[in-house]
């Protein structure tokens, strides 16, 4: 593998795990928002 | 016997509310995210076609503007959960304990991609992916110590025993990262100073423009799933302690009978 391989390779990983990470607190915020009275999740 | 949430609360997971909003974002969250898109398009443009290939590193380099970005906003967040748990042992205030947790944890995701992006960048720059190098495995350290965190969390399902627990532990992660930052200058070792944080930084022109910008996006970014993961904490929070309630207001009944 030459140097943009690995440097693909690097970005491709942190992309990879961050979108997943976000995606992750994303959803499970928005099934557990559902069982949470609204009074209790009024961010500002 | 209902319990006072269900009294207080027609919601359920059959009858989904319409009033407030249906997940962790709100207004603030949204600009900023869109803040940080903007900026991850603007960076990873400059990374690859603006910014030149290093004279030494080559095209490693634009490694460098993740890796570097990354781990520095690890240790903010490191900052943040210590100063977290040191204020939950102070105030014994649930908030406190959620910041603290929150930013550990995003801490730990930046701090394991902090790893592996290093060693993507260590098997072109060095040949190896890994050397058991005092900035390597004091930073693997810190990692592990990190996911300690988050395992000590799960111990107990008292929020008060969780935080305290969770909190000693907050309290060793900044002197791990002084540790780590400082490992290249302790003991040898095969990773290069610091680049930016010295009298003389190693970059200069558009490459130190790039880093910089790229440090403060990544600092955009871990605001945004900062907040969110806090509010996704207090939210289970609040579902935890109603499903004890139920639980508790159910064996009362069952006594009762």
């Amino acid at each position: 593998m030459n140097e943009w391989g690995y440097v693909i390779a690097g970005w491709a990983v942190s992309a990879a795990v961050l979108v997943a990470y976000a995606l992750w607190i994303i959803l499970r915020g928005r099934a557990l928002s559902k069982e949470v009275p609204p009074e209790d999740r009024r961010w500002m | 016997m209902t319990s006072k949430f269900a009294v207080d609360l027609p919601i359920s997971a059959d009858q989904p509310s319409l009033a407030g909003p249906s997940g962790t974002g709100s207004g603030g969250t949204r600009v900023l995210g869109a803040l940080t898109l903007v900026g991850i398009a603007l960076v990873a443009f400059l990374a690859f076609v603006a910014t030149p290939a290093d004279s030494d590193m080559g095209d490693t380099v634009r490694l460098i503007y993740v890796h570097v970005p990354i781990v520095s906003v690890a240790y903010l967040g490191i900052v943040i959960a210590t100063i977290g748990s040191i204020a939950f042992l102070w105030k014994r205030s649930e908030w406190w304990d959620l910041v603290a947790s929150s930013s550990a944890e995003v801490s730990a995701v930046l701090m394991g991609l902090t790893l592996v992006v290093g060693m993507i960048w260590g098997k072109p720059t060095w040949g190896v992916y890994w050397v058991w190098d005092a900035r390597l495995t004091s930073t693997l350290v810190l990692f592990l110590l990190l996911l300690g965190y988050q395992a000590v969390r799960r111990t107990s399902v008292d929020p008060w025993v969780r935080g305290k627990r969770s909190a000693i532990v907050g309290l060793l992660l900044l002197p791990n990262v002084l540790i780590v930052n400082r490992s290249v200058e302790w003991w040898r070792s095969l990773h290069q100073e610091p680049t930016l944080l010295r009298l003389d930084p190693t970059i200069e022109g558009l490459q130190l423009f790039t880093l910089v910008l790229a440090i403060g996006v990544t600092a955009l970014m871990f605001v945004w799933l900062a907040v969110h993961r806090f509010r996704l904490a207090w939210l289970q929070d609040r579902v935890d302690r109603r499903l004890l309630v139920d639980a508790i207001e159910d064996r009362r009944s069952e006594v009762t009978v």
